[in-house]
């Protein structure tokens, strides 16, 4: 299904938003207020945007250590986002994680993951919880193309293809994992094709178009919300800047790099598409563009006013305490009154109806193997 | 009372617990239609169905993180590696997320998970198949670790584990499964973090968890008696966090004290004891604290070499002459 015309301004509005966010961010890096490592998700919006409209805003969502774009389209506060990497208690996580762990509760954005890949069984867990309490939620797990060769990814993706778990893994082929070329150090660098291994479906998408990216997601969607079990989508795209702000990526020529940032940048892509459609006009495009702007100037304002945090908070949030409840960031930094938690079934409540290996299948596949 | 081994205590802790929450589920190898490669889990798919009675594929890595990640969105998973010498293979996610997701979100998400089986040695099973690796995940902050020498004890912690809102790494010991004890009828919890005094005694204190409580140290305890020896046996039952107060009790009270661990003897569980005890109460200490641990090699498949390998009673004798001067 193509997407509505406020479909389309909203990626568009979203995707300025992360791409003018970033900038912020590798400009604040170079200020020294944002240390240690930061990766930039530049060049790559088109994913995140398409699967966080196509998809519902209660989906659980996550991915690896290029995290930032991803829960300010989900509709994280930005200058929350922005105070956790400049290490302020008003960040998300207190200042805690930083830039690769980025999570947002409220908005079902779960992080933020610092271990190549180790994202990727923790979204069949909660694409387990989902199928185990009968709802209807799809859970959406990206990784770069790199993640795809730990052992985390073809454990669980024989598992959550065997379990029928509804899962969108999302490979974001960026072609390079830190230095390495992709086909350099794999077998089938065509990461989608290794689906046939689970027996799952594997669909390869132009990760730089949004429209494109959108109607994907919004098929897996349908298909993983039916029950068919899992999808592994590969996205192909690329990042603008270098795998972290300490690399100067000189392991791709400059004219690769002009390439794609003149001919497939998804931002001009998609404006072009909305003014031919006239969605809007070249003037509504361009308050989009400067309102985006603001919102990240008031975003590093933000980050700068915040207080840090203090040695007061040193052992905070390490061993639960019985009775202690979970932090709501928003209410907590900004008093708001309206956070809306996640909440589960009691254990009483719940009631379990999933056969998950009904007996009859295994008695039948143990007569197989015995003759 | 009733008098029961210690896997059917585990197994009692697993179905009491499954039965008063729906959200906790048991996963791992062989848990379901083979009954649990030790038989902890026996009967369970039968009262519980697939869905919470889960056999899973040799993806020790896969199935430890698809438990962290259910229980980020509030399900209570048990994850049974079949030895915690195959969770090395999952020690990523254990380390990496269960102990960290709290921290790392500011206190937003929670990890309420076990990770729970066999180890240390198993009867002539070498080198890779009779390790006790726990000191490794008490190294680590954001975990609790539990090692339970009894059956009453294995019950109750297990129960008490389920219910912990944090990750809880759960040693049991292979060689304990088949050794039968009295067991409270019904709710019996047992709190993480507390010692228990398995024997009193006035001239020497013996610390110790897991299998050598009854294997090694109460078998000492009772020989010490004979000869005239008042010993107070000290079971940790919780290596993280350690029940400082219940152990510094005893070393004042006998200012003799002799650990024993199955484990190796380098950044153990009893070398943090040592710490703890040279730190608190060096004043109360007559003599040097004396250790008896694994030897430091790795174990052989011949009989003779891997008894020599482990503590034994003559050791423990002989470290306790050795702090009593004798």
């Amino acid at each position: 299904m193509p997407p509505s015309n406020d479909v389309l301004l909203t990626m568009y509005r979203k995707m300025v938003l992360m791409r003018r966010f970033e900038e912020k961010a590798g400009q604040a890096y170079g200020q020294k207020k944002i240390q240690g490592f930061c990766h930039l998700y530049t060049g790559q919006e088109a994913v995140a945007v398409g699967a966080i409209e196509a998809l519902r805003p209660d989906d659980y969502m996550m991915t690896g250590y290029r995290d930032h774009a991803h829960p300010i389209a989900r509709g994280a506060h930005p200058g929350m986002i922005m105070a956790e990497l400049f290490a302020k208690n008003s960040g998300y996580s207190k200042g805690k994680g930083g830039s690769m762990h980025l999570i947002d509760v409220e908005h079902h954005w779960y992080g933020g993951y610092g271990i190549v890949g180790g994202q990727i069984p923790l979204a069949a867990g909660m694409a387990f919880a989902s199928k185990y309490r009968n709802e209807d939620r799809v859970t959406v797990c990206s990784f770069g193309e790199a993640a795809a060769n730990q052992g985390a990814f073809h454990e669980t993706l024989n598992m959550a293809a065997k379990w029928k778990l509804p899962v969108i893994y999302v490979c974001e082929n960026n072609r390079y994992g830190m230095g390495t070329e992709v086909s350099r150090v794999s077998a089938q660098p065509e990461i989608h094709k290794r689906a046939a291994a689970f027996d799952m479906r594997g669909e390869a998408f132009d990760g730089m178009d949004a429209i494109v990216s959108y109607e994907m997601f919004k098929e897996a969607g349908e298909y993983c919300r039916k029950g068919n079990g899992p999808i592994l989508l590969e996205a192909k795209t690329y990042r603008f800047r270098g795998h972290s702000m300490s690399d100067a990526a000189t392991y791709r020529t400059k004219e690769e790099v002009e390439e794609f940032k003149t001919k497939g940048d998804p931002i001009p892509k998609l404006r072009a598409v909305i003014l031919k459609k006239k969605a809007a006009t070249e003037a509504e495009l361009d308050a989009i563009d400067e309102a985006q702007k603001h919102i990240c100037e008031e975003a590093v304002a933000f980050a700068d006013a915040a207080p840090e945090t203090g040695l007061e908070e040193l052992y905070t949030d390490m061993v639960i305490e019985d009775g202690e409840p979970d932090v709501h960031p928003r209410e907590r930094v900004l008093g708001a009154k309206d956070v809306k938690w996640p909440s589960y079934p009691s254990g009483q409540e719940l009631k379990v109806t999933w056969d998950l290996e009904p007996a009859a299948a295994a008695a039948k596949a143990e007569e197989k193997g015995a003759a | 009372m009733q008098n029961i081994s210690y896997r059917e205590a585990l197994n009692q802790a697993l179905g009491e617990e499954m039965e008063r929450d729906a959200n906790v589920f048991l996963m791992g190898e062989e848990v379901a239609r083979y009954n649990g490669a030790y038989k902890v889990s026996q009967g369970l798919l039968d009262r519980f169905g697939s869905a919470r009675v889960v056999d899973t594929p040799i993806s020790e890595l896969g199935f430890a993180g698809l438990g962290v990640g259910a229980a980020m969105v509030g399900l209570r998973p048990v994850i049974e590696m079949m030895t915690w010498n195959f969770a090395i293979l999952a020690m990523d996610q254990i380390v990496n997320n269960a102990a960290k997701i709290r921290h790392m979100s500011g206190g937003q998400l929670r990890c309420p998970i076990v990770v729970r089986g066999a180890s240390g040695a198993g009867g002539r099973l070498s080198s890779q198949h009779s390790q006790c690796l726990e000191s490794g995940y008490v190294n680590i902050p954001g975990l609790k670790v539990v090692a339970p020498a009894t059956p009453a004890d294995a019950k109750g912690l297990l129960k008490a584990s389920i219910r912990d809102e944090n990750p809880v790494c759960f040693f049991e010991a292979e060689l304990l499964y088949n050794q039968k004890g009295d067991v409270p009828e019904g709710e019996h919890l047992v709190p993480i973090g507390k010692a228990d005094i398995k024997r009193e005694g006035t001239d020497v204190t013996l610390i110790t968890y897991s299998r050598m409580l009854t294997w090694t140290v109460l078998p000492a305890a009772e020989e010490l008696a004979k000869q005239g020896i008042s010993a107070e046996v000290v079971d940790l039952r919780t290596l993280r966090p350690l029940d400082v107060e219940t152990i510094l009790a005893s070393v004042n009270k006998t200012n003799r004290v002799v650990i024993v661990e199955e484990s190796w003897p380098h950044a153990s569980v009893g070398t943090d004891v040592v710490d703890l005890i040279q730190r608190e109460a060096f004043d109360a200490l007559d003599a040097p604290i004396g250790r008896v641990s694994g030897l430091d090699v790795n174990m052989a498949y011949a009989a003779a070499l891997e008894a020599a390998t482990q503590p034994s009673v003559e050791r423990v004798l002989a470290a306790v002459n050795q702090v009593l001067y004798r």
